[in-house]
């Protein structure tokens, strides 16, 4: 392939999929991140133009999404990026979409250690740091108690909640039932083929379990929805999502599964060839203040990876969080990158999820 | 007695704001050529329309073979219609166009194909079964046409104007086919028309259509030499109209007085009586022309008038010279001798005319139905 | 020598006028196509290696789930395509033969009304009105013909009627405007000479309206299979809808190259089917072209 079609393609897939995203405009006084919904409260941008001077652009996505716009650009068109700490390396590998932090112009001593020791394990390539914690949390059962007392995701499966649950059709899911079936899948990570077989067998649980999924939900306000109508009596939610259910209706608990809650830590990422890389590094700092970052976190509704932050903390997120997870973060599972190719498999096996009757 | 294969009983359709047929009652020989001559909106194709089924009433009864049709859908009469456009189905061949109505009717294909191709046989247009429409000319369309309706043989064929969408020479040789056709076929046909050469041509009967009444009934003869009404002398045919005053009454005579001071004479249509407002109607070819009162040659004594040439309108054996009256300065139209004699007169040339007053006539005004 | 300038400088003008869209068509249709072309004949190697094969194409043909999710959306395409075509047809007449002026203006723009919003806002709104706390369910319940709510959404039947709605439209125009050209005088002369209803919409009214009706299924056809957003949200888990495969395959699964793959199947697909479509009715490509 010759670098002049390569090129062509970025330009077109450009074009086609970065809707929304002025790719033209990369004037120094424009900060491009792309990230999830709540991440960029808007006040706090506010005060960031304020103090800076510049302007702050938001695009919303999901990571497949993020990856997958960064790929077509081969990581043009945003400044900063915000995937999960475990969707750094294989993309990276794979696509060359990120470009390295240089630490000298973060302060990392505001950044939470272990936090950070979790993310150099995770998105470490050639020595080089490609990310640093922003937000994290971690994902459970979201149960209206009033309906049903379940307390582990094959709990969704229960014949009397027969299309009463939801699941998002992603590799979460996998993971999770994975565990609720006593299977360590990040131990197989390295072996292509176990971890086949024990996807497959993964996959047969959902297909078995299908007639429960009202639906695959694929954004949060369809989840949300759904246990407010009544419509749904549990699903597999983040806690952000289920503390916010909580707080409108204290029937519906976010409870941290009996396998364990899986934890996910979101970052900051450079794209390779954003523009305004000085501008990036600017709101890293400034979103590491802690009276900032303990904005951004009970925008969310989750915890901050910068110190200090939890001690802002907003008091009734930390009552939840204590009622949800009596034992503290113990339970807690983090996700460990995910080596190239493995996403092939899990998508084969979602797919065919998808397609059983 | 007669048979009649359409007769209309005091029908009747009034659209919002004006009545298109009204209370028309008559009667249609089996086997006759009957024509409705009118002027476009005289409601000629609201009746027709009435008489195929695509019109309801909103009085009276139409009797067709005689049966009743009220109610009958237009599918369930005994009629067919040639469409003033002939309405060939461009997505059919030609035999399937004419074997569309047997179709309907459950004719085997078989017999539907042989039956159409006698009638295309029989029409003039043997083996053109398998030809698009679009690829026939206009006569033989006009043909088809009329083959798709006849093969169903029906009591009565309505023809639409099927003629006018046609050049003149076509227009000319296909009248002659028409009534050659109707002739061959015995089929009762109803034609309506505006074209008074059309209806008289080809009828045996025709009926002259106003205001949704019709002014007469008659043979194209009877219409011609005798209008019942100014309104049937004014439309058949071409005429000379002088308006004016009864000034006096002679028996079957009249005169009248125009405007202008021209004073003429013609025979009374009902009665009149002197100071009535009435028309003259005067045909160009019972006038004579001469350059002198002796080239007029009169049979018996008539009034002479005189005028001058304004000009010249040769149409081969329906030449006539226009006329100026000379003290009225009325216009005057007068046929040209078959001879040639007069093929050199000149613009403003003094001429005399004359006409015998018995073939001349007079209508009082707003006595238009005698 | 003045002749021959004179066609020479109407060539270049020709040259010029066509030239937008010769750009956008080699630009934007022909590249992108040629590109696909070329990512769907590679398979991954290794991390960031390619090479050429035929591993995409293969993959469709083994698994059957991509093969069972491509047969299907046809079929539910085909039948969305035919209940647009059931539909549209009165409608059509409706403006066309039955109304004038303002009405038939009217009753085009209530056909309109649904592109006022887009896609999305359209979808959901079905959503809102179709899930078991919507308003249909409820009204089924306050009127006693169901006991419960039931759930309306996620199912096949919901999809053809997103689908059909949405793709009325683009039916109900190319059947006017052949309806529209139809003489009225040949309906009579039909009915005239023993046709009935039934008779005179056969032999007549869709003979002579098929360029008009092959003209609208094939947009519909085509706009239904390539639809993305309604069938998925209205068909939820079970949707299984081509469009969306490739979609997966492209953003959340990066694999262009099966994406690109499915995405020539689709585009054979479709034309197989048109032509197809082109044959049984009898039609020529050009005559249909003209009509829409």
């Amino acid at each position: 392939m010759t670098r002049w079609s390569v090129a062509l393609r970025a330009a077109l897939w450009a074009g086609l999929l970065s809707c929304g995203a002025s790719i033209a405009n990369a004037a120094g006084g424009t900060l491009r991140i792309i990230t999830w919904a709540d991440y960029v409260p808007a006040d706090v941008a506010a005060q960031f133009t304020k103090e800076t001077g510049i302007k702050v652009e938001v695009a919303l996505s999901n990571n497949e999404e993020l990856i997958s716009k960064l790929r077509a650009t081969r990581g043009a068109g945003f400044d900063l990026a915000q995937p999960s700490q475990d969707r750094i390396l294989g993309p990276q590998q794979e696509f060359g979409i990120y470009k390295p932090i240089d630490l000298a112009k973060v302060q990392v001593d505001r950044i939470q250690p272990d936090l950070l020791a979790t993310v150099r394990r995770n998105a470490t390539i050639g020595g080089r740091l490609y990310a640093l914690p922003y937000v994290w949390g971690a994902e459970g059962l979201v149960v209206n108690t009033k309906r049903t007392q379940i307390n582990d995701y094959l709990d969704l499966c229960h014949a009397d909640l027969r299309s009463r649950t939801s699941v998002r059709l992603r590799r979460p899911t996998l993971m999770a039932f994975a565990f609720a079936m006593d299977k360590d899948p990040f131990a197989l990570y390295g072996d292509t083929k176990a971890y086949t077989a024990l996807m497959e067998q993964v996959g047969a649980r959902l297909i078995a379990c299908k007639a429960n999924f009202r639906f695959f939900f694929d954004n949060r306000d369809q989840l949300l929805n759904g246990m407010r109508s009544g419509e749904l009596h549990a699903a597999m939610m983040w806690d952000s999502g289920g503390w916010r259910l909580n707080r409108e209706n204290p029937d519906i608990k976010f409870i941290a599964p009996k396998s364990g809650a899986l934890g996910w830590l979101d970052t900051y990422a450079l794209p390779a060839r954003g523009k305004n890389e000085a501008a990036a590094y600017a709101w890293i700092n400034f979103t590491l203040r802690p009276e900032i970052a303990a904005r951004i976190a009970k925008a969310i509704g989750n915890f901050s990876a910068a110190k200090g932050a939890d001690q802002l903390t907003d008091p009734v997120l930390r009552a939840q969080f204590a009622a949800s997870f009596p034992e503290g973060f113990k339970s807690v599972r983090w996700y460990p990158a995910i080596p190239p190719g493995l996403e092939e498999i899990e998508g084969r096996i979602l797919d065919r999820v998808k397609a059983a009757k | 007695m007669t048979t009649f294969d359409l007769e209309a009983k005091a029908l009747s359709k009034r659209f919002a704001t004006h009545t298109a047929v009204d209370a028309l009652s008559f009667g249609v020989e089996r086997g006759s050529f009957f024509s409705i001559l009118g002027p476009s909106g005289c409601g000629k194709t609201t009746l027709l329309r009435m008489v195929a089924g695509f019109i309801e009433p909103d009085g009276g009864d139409v009797e067709i073979g005689g049966r009743s049709m009220c109610g009958v859908p237009p599918n369930r009469r005994p009629v067919n219609m040639v469409f003033q456009q002939l309405a060939l189905f461009p997505m059919m061949s030609v035999g399937e166009n004419v074997a569309y109505g047997l179709a309907r009717r459950g004719v085997a294909r078989a017999d539907r194909e042989r039956k159409a191709a006698e009638m295309l046989d029989r029409v003039g247009l043997p083996g053109l079964a398998a030809k698009r429409v679009d690829q026939l000319s206009g006569g033989q369309r006009q043909r088809v046409a009329i083959a798709r309706s006849l093969v169903l043989k029906p009591t009565l064929l309505l023809l639409d104007e099927p003629l006018g969408a046609l050049d003149l020479k076509l227009r000319e040789r296909m009248k002659i086919e028409l009534k050659q056709l109707q002739a061959a076929f015995g089929t009762t046909f109803v034609y309506i028309t505006h074209d008074q050469s059309e209806a008289l041509v080809l009828s045996d009967r025709v009926a002259v259509m106003n205001s949704g009444r019709f002014e007469q009934v008659g043979t194209p003869q009877e219409l011609y030499y005798s209008p019942a009404t100014p309104f049937v002398a004014g439309f058949v045919g071409a005429n000379n109209r002088i308006d004016g005053q009864v000034s006096a009454i002679d028996g079957d005579l009249v005169e009248i007085r125009s405007a202008a001071g021209w004073t003429v004479k013609a025979r009374r249509h009902g009665t009149l009586k002197p100071g009535d407002a009435a028309t003259i109607f005067v045909r160009p070819e019972v006038a004579v022309l001469g350059r002198s009162t002796a080239d007029l040659a009169l049979a018996e004594p008539a009034a002479v008038h005189q005028g001058t040439v304004e000009s010249l309108l040769f149409d081969g054996a329906n030449s006539a010279v226009l006329l100026r009256e000379q003290a009225s300065r009325c216009e005057f139209r007068v046929a040209l001798p078959q001879t040639g004699r007069y093929a050199d007169l000149k613009v403003n040339e003094p001429v005399f005319f004359s006409f015998a007053a018995d073939r001349a006539v007079c209508f009082g005004v707003g006595s238009s139905h005698g | 020598m003045a002749k021959a300038t004179a066609s020479a400088s109407q060539r270049l003008i020709l040259w010029l006028l066509l030239a937008p869209a010769l750009l956008w068509l080699f630009g934007l249709i022909l590249l992108p196509h040629l590109d696909l072309a070329l990512l769907s004949l590679r398979e991954r190697t290794g991390p960031g290696e390619y090479a050429f094969g035929l591993a995409q194409y293969r993959t469709f043909f083994t698994e059957p789930l991509y093969w069972d999710v491509f047969v299907r959306t046809a079929t539910i395409s085909l039948i969305a395509t035919a209940l647009t075509l059931l539909l549209a047809f009165p409608i059509a007449w409706t403006i066309a033969k039955l109304t004038r002026g303002r009405l038939s203006t009217l009753l085009f723009a209530v056909c309109l009304i649904p592109f006022w919003v887009s896609e999305t806002v359209r979808t959901l709104g079905w959503m809102i009105l179709l899930r078991e706390t919507g308003v249909i369910p409820g009204l089924l319940v306050t009127l006693g013909i169901t006991e419960v709510p039931i759930e309306m959404l996620y199912r096949d039947p919901t999809i053809l009627v997103g689908l059909v709605y949405t793709s009325l439209l683009f039916m109900v125009v190319p059947l006017y405007g052949s309806l529209e050209s139809l003489d009225d005088s040949l309906i009579e002369a039909a009915y005239d000479l023993g046709g009935n209803g039934w008779t005179v919409l056969r032999t007549v009214v869709i003979p002579h309206a098929s360029p008009g009706i092959t003209a609208g299924c094939i947009v519909v056809f085509m706009l239904t299979l390539g639809n993305y957003l309604t069938a998925s949200l209205l068909g939820g888990k079970n949707s299984l809808w081509f469009t969306e495969q490739i979609y997966t395959q492209f953003i959340t699964r990066f694999n262009w190259e099966q994406g690109a793959a499915f995405g020539f199947l689709l585009l054979l697909l479709s034309s197989v089917m048109v032509w197809t479509g082109l044959r049984l009715s009898g039609q020529r490509f050009s005559d249909v072209m003209s009509r829409t």
